[in-house]
């Protein structure tokens, strides 16, 4: 049973991963790793790769879960869910509220996101706050898919480490 | 069975397979990354040595245990201590070199690899990489610089997943120049 501490260390390294370095790509220089010219060799993850990632991790543990748990009556049993069980089997605590305006958008707020936690609290850092929360938005939104939901998800942060989680649902 | 028991072994469940599912996560989007698995396996090490040296504060505020006087106490201390906290086993330590300087960490089952499975065009790669710079980086920390590497992977088709450790040096810690 891996430690829960791990996942933390191990997300924090790949968030760094995105804020290492870059040398200077001059002329010249070899190209990186796809062949793509004037891109500094190591290509360096992006937003969107974080929570692509996310996306994956949340949509193989939502086919984890077991059966009985996959009957819910409607939408926002679904919320209430990912809220209660999901949070806390990946944060060990629980989403501190919900809000919904019954049409399909919702707002998960969590006063104390542990993977901001460890930050100073405040307004310092906040512009490098979104790389810490696209993981978790691509986890949230693949639980949902697993679920049979699809949505769009996005985080904002008033003042660290509370965090307000945005889900929309998309209806095609 | 009350249905709160069922919530918390789920629970449970969840939360460990979040790192090892993270993990695979990370190592797909490297392979993708890079184009050669050794650059792959470059990275997870750096990655685990970047680990490393901020586990270890969690691994010593959390698990009490001293200072260690040899590289036999070391071991022990690697295996059943902090394997076990973290990963939840405890591999058995073998086959050490005469000179006391080198051991094997043998892991009947890898939890980084549960439901894992390499495919052909990957055969370079060291799937659990990041392990080995873990344990470099939080050795580091305290004072020990050691080389850690697989040399039995089950992935690869081995009984067993074997790490071997071995001693370089002790760190001395630097003091500036005109201080004693």
């Amino acid at each position: 049973m891996a430690d829960a501490a791990l996942f933390e260390f191990l997300h924090t390294e790949m968030v760094a991963e995105l804020w290492a370095q870059d040398p200077d790509p001059g002329p010249g220089v070899s190209a990186g790793p796809r062949g793509e010219g004037g891109r500094a060799a190591g290509q360096k993850m992006s937003l969107s790769v974080l929570e692509g990632m996310g996306f994956r991790v949340g949509q193989a543990l939502g086919e984890r879960l077991p059966r009985e748990t996959l009957a819910f009556r409607e939408e926002l049993d679904v919320l209430k869910f990912l809220c209660k069980d999901v949070w806390a089997a990946v944060f060990q605590k629980q989403m501190d509220s919900l809000r919904t305006n019954h049409q399909g958008t919702y707002v998960l707020q969590d006063h104390s996101f542990p993977l901001l936690i460890r930050m100073a609290s405040g307004l310092q850092y906040l512009e490098e706050v979104p790389k810490f929360l696209a993981f978790t938005c691509g986890l949230l939104r693949g639980t949902l898919s697993t679920l049979g939901i699809k949505s769009l998800v996005t985080a904002s942060v008033a003042a660290l480490p509370a965090c307000k989680f945005q889900v929309v649902i998309q209806r095609s | 069975m009350s249905r709160q028991a069922n919530r918390g072994t789920e629970s449970k469940k969840m939360s460990s397979e979040l790192f090892t599912l993270t993990y695979g996560a990370l190592v797909t989007q490297l392979c993708r990354d890079y184009e050669n698995d050794e650059d792959v396996n470059k990275q997870l090490d750096k990655m685990g040595y970047n680990i490393g040296v901020r586990l270890i504060e969690d691994f010593l505020a959390r698990s009490n245990v001293g200072r260690c006087h040899d590289f036999r106490e070391t071991a022990d201390v690697i295996a059943k201590v902090a394997f076990k906290m973290y990963l939840g086993i405890t591999p058995s330590i073998t086959n050490w070199s005469p000179a006391g300087d080198e051991f094997s960490l043998i892991l009947e089952n890898n939890p980084l690899v549960d439901f894992v499975e390499l495919p052909d065009n990957h055969s370079s790669l060291i799937y659990s990489n990041l392990l080995c710079g873990v344990l470099r980086g939080a050795l580091e920390m305290v004072q020990m610089a050691v080389e850690a590497k697989f040399v039995q992977d089950t992935l690869k088709g081995d009984g067993v997943t074997e790490i071997r450790m071995r001693f370089i040096r002790r760190i001395e810690d630097n003091l500036p120049a005109g201080e004693e």
